[in-house]
Parts: C-alpha cells; structure tokens; sequence
C-alpha cells in the first residue's frame, strides 16, 4: 500500500482537528484507547525533527553521484576500502585516503522486500533492499531495481547505477540485474 | 571481584497496555522486585534503568522511575545498547557490585512502545541500525534487516518457512502458559505461513510485536544475599560483543558474529565447555526477535552446527524434554518485546526457571542448576550473553 505524503498529511491534520474538538468541548485533550476504551492524553505538544548532517569530508562521493559515479574510499597503506566511504582510517591513523571510482559490478548475496514500512516511507511502493558483493571485495546495501522479484536468485550478477529517487528526487545508487 | 546474585525479580504484564504510562508500569515490576528480595527503598545503592525510548514521552527515564519509586537520590542512568539494553543494565549493576561500589543495585528494564503510532514505532526501531547509509537513504526496517539474513540463510542451508514457522509454533504454545505473555494464543505452521509478509521473507507471525512492559531484577554480594534468600541465582558469567553499524560492512549473513564472541565470552568466565554447551544448560532464553533470529542463535551458541538450527527447530529438539528447552516464557515472539525491558525480563525469567517457580506447563526440570540468557541488540549490532546458576561460582 502506499499513500501519497498529501494524502497523509491529510489524515494527521483531521486527526488533530478531531482532538482539538474534543479538547474544546470537555476542556481536555483525551481520547478513549481503540480496544481497551482506556483514556489517552493526547500530548498537546508536537515535535518535528530533521537532521542537518555534514558531509564536507567526504563531499567527492556526492559530487560522484552528480556525475553517474560511485566512490568509495581507499587506504593505501593498509589496502581496505572503505564503502560507505569514511574520511578516516582507524587502522594506520591516516587521512590521506584516496577516492576510487566503483568498478560497479558484483554478485547477489542477500535481498528482502519491505512490505511493511516505516512513516518516512509509507509514500513509496514495496521496495527491494539489496545487499552486493562487489568486484573489489566489499558490500554495497541499497535498493535493487527488478521487474519480477519472485525470479530473483542470489549469486545473480549485478551493476551500480546512479538515478534519481523520485518523488524526493535527490541522486542516489541502485543496483540492476546485469 | 566480589560475587554477585539475583536476590529479587518482578515483572509487569507485556502487551499494548494502555491503562499504565511509563513509571506506573516500571514501578508494578520494583514493587515484585523489592517484594521479592525482602528488601526496601533503603538498601538500594544504585539503580541502573534500561530504556531505550523515543517513541515515550519521558526522555529522563531513569529519574522519573527513581522520583515514582520512592528511589529519589540513589545513583542511576538510562542505559542503551539497543534490544539489549537490558542485559547491558545488568551487566553494568553487576559490575558495581562485583567490585565493591555498591551492596545492592537495582536493574529496571522500562519500554513504552506504544505512546507512539506503529509507523512512527516502525520507524524508529528502522532507524537503529546505521541511520543515515542504510535508513535515510534505503528505509531498511528491523524486521527487513532479519530478513537479510533470512534470505541469505535459506538459500545457503535450504532451511524452509515451515522451519522457521515451528519456532513461532513453539514460542506461542509456551506463552499460553504464561500470565505476562503478550500473545497467549496457540498457532499453527499454518497460520505463519499465511499471515502477510512485513519483510519478504518474513511475516507478521515470524515478528515479535510492538509491546509495553516492565521488569526488574535485585542484585546483590554475596554476604547479602545470603542474609536475603536461600535460593540466590548467580551470575556465573557475562559475555558481550558487537558488530558493525553498517550491515553492509558485514563478511556474511548467516550468523551474528557479536554472539559468537559474547557466548565465547560468557562460557569461559563460567566454566562452560563450549563443545557441549546445550548439555549445561537445564533452560534457555535467547533472542527471538524474529524466528531466523533464534534458528541462527542456536548455531552462535553451540547448541547447533553451522547450517543445522533450522533442523533443531523443524525437530521439537528445544521444546521440554529436547536438547535443551528454549523460551519457556515465550520468547520475544510471544511473551513480547519491550526493547529495554527484554534482557532484564531474560534474567528474571531465568531465575524463577532456577527457583522452580513457574507453571508445570513451562517449567523446566531443573537438574544441573545452569541457565541462559542471549540479548541482542539491533541486528547483532550488540550482543550479551549471560550464565546463570544455583552453585556459587569457582571463579
């Protein structure tokens, strides 16, 4: 099921005036639980919470994304990648680390469909989150693009594709059966 | 280090408990707690409150439980380590008595889910992984992040739903015994496999629930507990362990390598032979958030061979009477999972086990005197593992 962000601001915000009535009405914001009929105090208080995170140390990645490509990190003392890329390498100390495009092709090892789905989501449809082994030796998770997931086999080849996510419409990677 | 005891457990009803807000609820299971130790306010040095909150309205916890408890004063702190904060809250009081900084400590494990809409749940418990790379970015929900290593597992060792399914099979039957479970209705394989799926390929009744509840445990040195009981439930040993934010940054999905580490851990601080770990224990409670989640536990504990839980499951081997009996409570699938309540639930279940004081239906023979605990936290992100038992540690 999915239901568009309108269509669920809707919902909260006749919700709310449903309570606001109640309040004005009997003088307090209470309202009978749904199955056991036991009074609620509806918080007259609301909060709205939306992150702002930095990400200037590790800004070539999303630059990467504007450009089609995916990069993770790279140690070259110690040789490990790092994907999700981080600034930092806690195993030599060093942040010298270098950027390396991802080759961008690995193989299936795990999947699932999100059928029931957090309020951030619930304007999407039921979406494929995918976990890859790439060429390079390490993981990437995202959402996996397939036509028919009841065909899907783990151990099938796949590739790294930069796309836009709609309706956010931010840039963002996908993997695709090869 | 000084030796430590269970000298008091209380537990309040689990479910969608809507005629209790938080420290009502927190305080029906110190109330038992105290009862049951014969102790009072007084005796409590410190108190160690696990909650991990969010979806509640009271973001100090552990004060606002100390203020109703009557406890205003005595030392405390909200402690998180996810699903197993509450083994994380009885590890850390454990370690105030065992050297000495306090006598007697208290552990509160408090989860009021349900303050908040199931989305707004869903999301929140979605979101305790690694939030901005696999949460913000790709939704994944905690039933989703289990079901990652569903899929892998299945695929790798051909276990199947039915298998998975007798876990829950079991878990409920065990829960119609118990007056805290939150679900105390028997089900069938069947009715697993057709309820609808929350994360393909796991599906409401694969799913521990949104649940409210309380528990509370009295620990205690050795000199006191003497003084307080007969019958004191030692903590032999605890293991912990973790694992990566990202479960991307994970070597493979068919097991939790937190805990292996925690078990590793645990067994040889209590002098538990890990080849035959299933032989020690007269009763069990591992982590069931979901039904992959106790099939791979029986595999990381030793109970099983890499590849072969599912077939400890399939074959009835930990109901009563099988290998080993596990989640006589019910388990976090049937009993219910109230995030920070759970592992101190875990302890107090044990130690009613090792006192013998549970209905015959789901009361373990107990004839070694050991028992279990296994708390995960997140997806394997945390993991405790604790050894509980009748006979005084040699340690």
């Amino acid at each position: 099921m999915t239901i568009p962000r309108e269509e669920l601001e809707k919902m909260v915000r006749s919700w709310l005036d449903m309570v606001e009535e109640i309040t004005r009405n009997e003088g307090l914001p209470v309202i009978p639980a749904e199955k056991t009929g036991d009074p609620l105090w509806v918080d007259v208080r609301e909060l709205r919470l939306k992150y702002l995170i930095p990400i200037s140390r590790v800004k070539r990645f999303f630059d990467g994304l504007k450009e089609g490509k995916v990069y993770a990190t790279k140690c070259p003392v110690k040789n490990v990648f790092f994907f999700p890329p981080q600034a930092d390498c806690p195993y030599c100390m060093d942040e010298n680390l270098e950027w390396v495009e991802i080759d961008g092709e690995g193989v299936l090892l795990t999947y699932t469909v999100v059928n029931v789905k957090p309020a951030s989501y619930l304007h999407y449809p039921d979406y494929v989150v995918a976990i890859a082994r790439m060429n390079e030796g390490f993981n990437v998770l995202c959402w996996m693009n397939v036509d028919d997931v009841s065909k899907l086999k783990i151990g099938t080849k796949v590739r790294l594709v930069v796309k836009r996510r709609e309706p956010e419409g931010f840039l963002t990677y996908y993997l695709e059966p090869v | 280090m000084k030796k430590v005891a269970i000298v008091g457990v209380g537990h309040s009803r689990f479910g969608n408990i809507t005629n209790m807000n938080l420290n009502e609820l927190a305080w029906t299971a110190v109330k038992q707690a105290f009862e049951d130790a014969g102790i009072t306010q007084k005796d409590v040095q410190m108190v160690a409150l696990s909650n991990v909150g969010g979806w509640s309205s009271e973001p100090l916890p552990a004060i606002s439980v100390n203020e109703y408890s009557g406890l205003t004063g005595v030392g405390t702190y909200r402690i998180e380590a996810a699903c197993a904060s509450g083994s994380a809250a009885l590890a850390t009081a454990a370690s105030f008595v065992s050297s000495g900084s306090a006598d007697v400590a208290l552990v509160v494990g408090v989860e009021k889910m349900n303050e908040s809409p199931t989305p707004t749940a869903v999301e929140l418990i979605g979101r305790s992984g690694n939030y901005f790379w696999e949460f913000s970015m790709f939704g994944l929900t905690f039933p989703g992040y289990y079901a990652l290593y569903a899929t892998a597992y299945m695929d790798k060792y051909g276990a199947s739903e039915e298998s998975l399914a007798a876990v829950a099979v079991k878990n409920h039957y065990y829960a119609s015994f118990n007056e805290n479970a939150a679900f105390r209705k028997r089900i069938t394989v069947e009715d697993v496999l057709k309820s609808r799926p929350v994360a393909w390929p796991l599906k409401l009744l694969d799913s521990s629930p949104i649940t409210d509840g309380a528990a509370a445990v009295v620990l205690a040195s050795e000199e006191t507990a003497r003084k307080l009981t007969d019958t004191p439930v030692w903590l032999a040993g605890i293991g912990y362990g973790s694992d990566t934010s990202n479960l991307s940054k994970r070597p493979d999905f068919l097991g939790l390598r937190a805990t292996r580490k925690a078990a590793a851990e645990a067994y040889k601080r209590a002098g538990v032979d890990p080849a035959k770990a299933a032989r020690n224990f007269d009763v069990v409670d591992v982590h069931d958030c979901f039904t992959i989640a106790e099939i791979l536990a029986y595999e990381d504990l030793g109970f099983a061979k890499p590849g072969q839980g599912h077939l400890l499951a399939k074959e009835g081997e930990t109901y009563k009477g099988g290998l080993v009996p596990v989640n006589l409570d019910g388990g976090l699938k049937a009993k219910g999972h109230p995030i920070g309540a759970t592992g101190v639930s875990m302890a107090a279940e044990i130690t009613k086990q090792l006192r013998q004081q549970n209905p015959k239906e789901r009361q373990a023979d107990i004839v070694k005197g050991m028992g279990l605990s296994h708390n995960v936290g997140g997806t394997g992100h945390y993991a405790y593992v604790t050894v509980f038992s009748l006979n005084k540690p040699g340690w």
